[in-house]
């Protein structure tokens, strides 16, 4: 029969709609409204999981976000999520959900043979059982670990829903909407601010959806009926239902969760299945109540064993009982409500242990359910009682993690046995039973006030009305943590299994302070963060140490308040939408030319350009470089970062910036140009070419384009204000080709305008000039040779791109123009000894790199003083030299370290390492540049290039780092 | 975090830059003892657990340089203005 534990009427669930579900595999039937949990226990279900090391059988044991043991694997495929809380999965027609951690089922678990290896399994077992000897621990001891313990399992490929990040601006900001947090919305709302009012359920009401109460004689109920619908009216307040306010950060920073679809089955079209918000509020109001404590005595987590709070709600607010014969346990007069709640419908209430007069219970008795309790009286004299439900009441811990986000630590208060929030984030106000205030009059007046005052300090005027008038509470509580008797495991926090013995060891250890213990024991490290756990834990290590619980103190709180999707947090940026993608102007072109693309810091570049299908990047590379040094050929360089300098004092700048002098570069020339950090080492290099009195073009090398840029910024700002002078990044203004190899000019010659003088004679090597090109369209001609052939980098606005690169195919055709990508550009550039993101490492100066002749010796720049320290002008220090294989065959790599033949590789023989290798087709063998101590001295000599890390050891012979034209008659040609 | 920018208004920690200590001055490069008063420039930092004086960059917004004085403890903001004397002085 279905549903065979809900009452015939009553709660707060649509009952014409009936919603089919399944729970490891078996089919049941819910109603709309119910949670995994209320409509399990409805359909007469009390054991859903085992639990993380003992394999225990556990149940229900809340009914909020707080729950232990309830944790399931809700839905399948890539859409499974692992260790979702049964207690606040809403149900929807269709839902599968599975138990986890049992093996082969749920009711026949062998690895509860764990309970019989639980004396291996207490506290800090993993630091001592499975010490020694070492090498077991990966082959055996964690693998079988792993089997054995744990949660739920992962889905194995890749989440197929969208996730959003979104920012919400407000006044007020009110977490959570019980009826403090619906008064202090409705306050704040009223005066006039905007508001963001966050529950985590779907519903407001919070404990007023599961307790019968009354506000102005009426049931609270309506009272909560009306509020909604005027703060659903009010235009300035925003209610986000189903959303978890997560954590506080600095300056009135807000993380929130909001479940847009997590309670259907898949998201609807265009629909998230989650958004995470930053709120920005002037003020915030924590208004998140209190979560209910359970009790540490024998066997106390067998299924069927709650807190008072949760059967209450499955009671009222989902019509499902968990249970037909009931055990009140309590300490305060909150179980005198379960029990009236218990017998109004119908739930036989066989004993009432109220700790207040003396009773206490001992263990429960039973295995997949409770069965029976063992009850000891104040006389002493026990008795045994059957049941299939207990409820416990031990008092309540204010929800108030929050305020701990920021650093501040709780409070404990000897009158209310709770801590309360410390000192509170700077805009941050509680209310209600998160404050320690736990009547429902006290939560409806702090509401109004904390509200009211948040609109005031936001500037708001707020607006007086009367609170509400709820029934009188007689607050009398004297908590129970933990009863040494009673026989059985005694649980602390059933979420990893820790119990008070756990944490009498750790305290007879040494681990006393609460830190220590904390994770000594793994109390509260588990995905509920010990919510139930934590002040039992605290209060038993009080005891077992003579101390009081203030002398114990706490750990803190830390975001997330509950678990957080990775995915939420990631939102769109993922795969390809990880970083923004940038593509070059002949990227189109590109594509169709069939070239292999490769991702180079944000920007996709041709790698290189297959003559035919399969054609590896090796051969492709050989026959790009050749085709280009025998003929001609063309790469798309707009990556290169460019930066448009103007004003008076542009030279100045530049000879400040660079080693070399700028302020004597002749217009329509470009120099090479070296930027030093400050403290000395090379930061990037580029040519910077002058193309009026006043106005410069920097290039910077493609990885250091943003980063040039703000220091140039910071050099003019902070350092050189007084300077006239301004900045634009232009790197993506202009297209930019290089053109080289020997035909390069008679390519050029073809699409440049009539008239225009490209010759040697007229426009030389480091010339550059406004040209026009293909009939009056604007660009610019650079003389400038990367590859160390008569090259030119023409530079048009970036929208004639694709045109241009493909005139120049066009053109070149007769000239044997091909394209090359980045693989043969690089191989030109070792084979020129021109220096690179290998050499540019952060570590060398400009004389490590043989470049100290660029530094001028008639001026100040950033990092020369720096860059001169006597360490950096050792004689020893490694400096830039060029490796040819000895063999020619033997692939060289980069990384590898340099050693002489018959050393031993060790740190003191090393020699210094290999920075670029590649192919050199024109020498026809393997090539390398690396820095070298004493490589001057050193040219001709032989030594070995050895790479652990690729197994390789080279022979190489040392030379000149530049291996092709030495004196550079090609590029003047 | 929220940090004010004197151009741009509050705006959000991630539209920015850090870089370090403000307040340094670059050393005449003339001095005689240059290399050192360098080598203390690059090198030397109070570190303050408490109020300081930082530089940030405005790097998505106006690309400005600022002065933010805050609290390393409590990260608490106390003011923040443009690093450029020029700058101040145009927006006044
Ligand atoms: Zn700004």
């Amino acid at each position: 029969m279905s549903q065979i534990n809900r009452l015939a009427e009553g709660g707060l669930i649509n009952r014409s709609k009936r919603l089919k579900f399944s729970f490891d595999g078996k089919e049941f039937e819910g109603f709309e409204g119910d949670t995994l949990a209320s409509a399990l226990i409805a359909n007469g279900v009390s054991l859903f999981g085992r639990s993380f090391k003992y394999h225990r059988p556990r149940g229900v044991l809340t009914a909020g976000s707080e729950e232990p043991n309830a944790l399931v694997e809700l839905r399948s495929g890539n859409r499974l999520e692992p260790n979702t809380r049964a207690t606040t999965i809403e149900l929807f027609d269709g839902l599968a959900a599975n138990s986890q951690n049992r093996w082969p089922s749920l009711d026949i678990d062998v690895l509860s043979i764990n309970s019989l290896m639980a004396p291996l399994l207490t506290a800090g077992f993993y630091y001592k059982t499975f010490m020694w000897p070492a090498s077991f621990w990966e082959k055996i001891y964690e693998p079988a670990i792993r089997r054995a313990a744990g949660l739920g399992k992962p889905p194995e490929g890749f989440d197929p829903d969208h996730y959003e990040k979104s920012f919400a601006h407000c006044d007020v900001l009110v977490i959570g909407a019980g009826p403090a947090g619906i008064s202090a919305a409705l306050a704040a709302g009223r005066a006039g601010a905007q508001v963001i009012l966050c529950d985590e359920g779907p519903r407001l009401g919070g404990r007023l959806l599961s307790d019968k109460e009354y506000i102005n004689d009426k049931p609270a109920l309506d009272w909560v009926r009306d509020s909604t619908l005027e703060l659903e009216n009010l235009a300035n307040i925003r209610i986000l239902r189903r959303t978890t306010v997560f954590g506080i950060y600095d300056h009135g920073v807000y993380g929130a969760i909001e479940r847009v679809s997590d309670h259907m089955a898949i998201p609807r079209e265009f629909s998230p299945r989650q958004r995470s918000y930053r709120i920005i509020t002037k003020r915030a109001i924590l208004c998140s109540g209190a979560i209910e404590r359970t009790m540490v005595f024998g066997d106390n987590d067998r299924p069927g064993i709650m807190l008072g709070s949760a059967v209450r709600t499955y009671v009222n607010q989902y019509a499902a009982i968990p249970g037909k014969r009931g055990v009140v346990v309590t300490s305060s007069n909150d179980g005198l409500s379960t029990v009236e709640t218990l017998k109004k419908n119908g739930v036989q209430v066989d004993a009432i242990v109220d700790t207040r007069n003396g009773d206490m219970i001992q263990h429960a008795l039973g295995g997949k359910r409770v069965q029976a309790v063992q009850i000891i009286d104040k006389n002493g004299k026990t008795r045994e009682v059957e049941c299939d439900l207990v409820s416990i009441s031990n008092g309540w811990n204010p929800s108030l993690h929050l305020t701990c986000h920021l650093g501040s630590r709780p409070v404990w208060d000897e009158n209310k046995n709770a801590f309360l929030p410390g000192k509170l984030p700077s805009g941050l106000a509680v209310a209600g039973a998160a404050q320690g205030r736990f009547s429902l009059q006290e939560a409806l007046y702090d509401g109004i006030r904390t509200g009211n005052e948040a609109a005031e300090l936001a500037g708001f005027d707020p607006k007086q009305f009367e609170t509400p008038s709820a029934e009188p509470e007689i607050f009398d509580h004297r908590p129970i943590w933990r009863i040494k008797a009673s026989k059985g495991k005694r649980f602390v926090d059933f979420q990893h299994d820790v119990t008070d013995l756990d944490i009498e060891l750790a305290n007879r250890e040494g681990f006393k302070s609460v830190e220590h213990m904390k994770r000594y024991t793994t109390l509260g490290m588990a995905t509920d963060q010990g919510k139930t756990a934590n002040v039992a834990g605290l209060a038993i290590l009080g005891e077992v140490s003579n101390r009081t619980i203030s002398e114990v103190g706490t750990t803190i709180f830390r975001p997330p308040y509950t678990p957080v999707t990775l995915g939420a947090l990631a939102g769109h940026h993922k795969h390809h939408e990880f970083r923004p993608t940038r593509l070059t102007p002949s990227h189109k072109w590109a594509s169709e030319r069939g070239a292999v693309f490769v991702e180079t810091g944000l920007w996709m570049r041709a790698q290189y350009f297959p003559k035919y299908s399969g054609e590896n990047w090796l051969d492709a590379m050989i026959r790009e470089v050749k085709g280009t040094r025998e003929a001609a050929g063309v790469c798309d360089v707009s990556t290169l970062g460019k930066i448009d300098i103007q004003g008076e004092d542009a030279a100045v700048f530049l000879d400040r910036i660079y080693t070399g002098t700028f302020s004597t570069l002749p217009i329509g020339r470009v120099r090479y140009g070296l930027m030093l950090r400050e403290d000395g080492f090379v930061f990037d290099d580029g040519t910077t070419a002058r193309l009026g009195e006043k106005h410069f073009l920097m290039t910077t090398t493609t990885a250091g384009a943003a980063k040039v840029m703000a220091h140039l910024e910071f050099c003019h700002q902070v350092l050189w204000p007084e300077l006239n002078i301004a900045f634009t990044s232009v790197t993506e203004q202009w297209a930019q080709y290089s053109i080289a190899g020997p035909n390069a000019r008679a390519v050029l010659e073809t699409l440049i305008d009539p008239n225009i003088d490209i010759s040697n004679d007229s426009f030389s090597y480091m010339a550059c000039k406004s040209i026009t090109i293909c009939g009056n369209i604007p660009a610019r001609l650079f003389r400038i040779s990367f590859s160390g052939e008569l090259a030119y980098e023409i530079g048009v606005p970036n929208r004639y791109g694709d045109a241009l690169i493909r005139a120049l195919m066009d053109v070149g055709k007769k000239y044997g123009l091909i394209p090359y990508g980045l693989e043969a550009l690089t191989t030109m550039r070792i084979e020129k000894g021109h220096v690179a993101g290998g050499e540019l490492n952060g570590q060398t100066t400009p004389r490590d790199l043989g470049l100290n002749k660029m530094v001028s010796q008639k001026k100040d720049c950033i990092g020369k003083h720096l860059s001169e320290r006597p360490a950096l002008l050792e004689k020893n220090r490694p400096i830039l030299v060029g490796l040819k294989s000895i063999s020619g065959k033997s692939n060289l790599s980069a990384g590898a370290h340099f050693l002489d033949i018959g050393s031993n590789p060790s740190l003191d023989n090393d020699l210094g390492h290999m920075t670029s290798t590649t192919y050199s087709p024109t020498l026809n063998c393997w090539i390398g540049l690396g820095l070298l101590k004493n490589g001057r001295e050193r040219l001709g000599g032989t030594i070995r290039a050895v790479d652990f890390m690729r197994k390789t050891d080279v022979l190489v012979e040392i030379c000149d780092p530049i291996f092709v034209d030495i004196n550079g008659e090609r590029l003047r040609g | 975090m929220r940090i004010p920018c004197p151009f741009c208004g509050e705006r959000d920690l991630q539209e920015y830059s850090f870089l370090g200590e403000a307040g340094l001055k670059r050393p005449d490069p003339e001095a005689s003892d240059a290399q050192k008063q360098f080598h203390d420039y690059v090198h030397i930092r109070k570190n303050t657990a408490g109020t300081t004086s930082e530089l940030w960059l405005h790097t998505y917004g106006c690309r400005s340089w600022i002065v933010v004085q805050r609290n390393t403890l409590t990260h608490e903001i106390f003011s923040s203005e443009f690093a450029s004397d020029t700058l101040k002085e145009l927006t006044k």
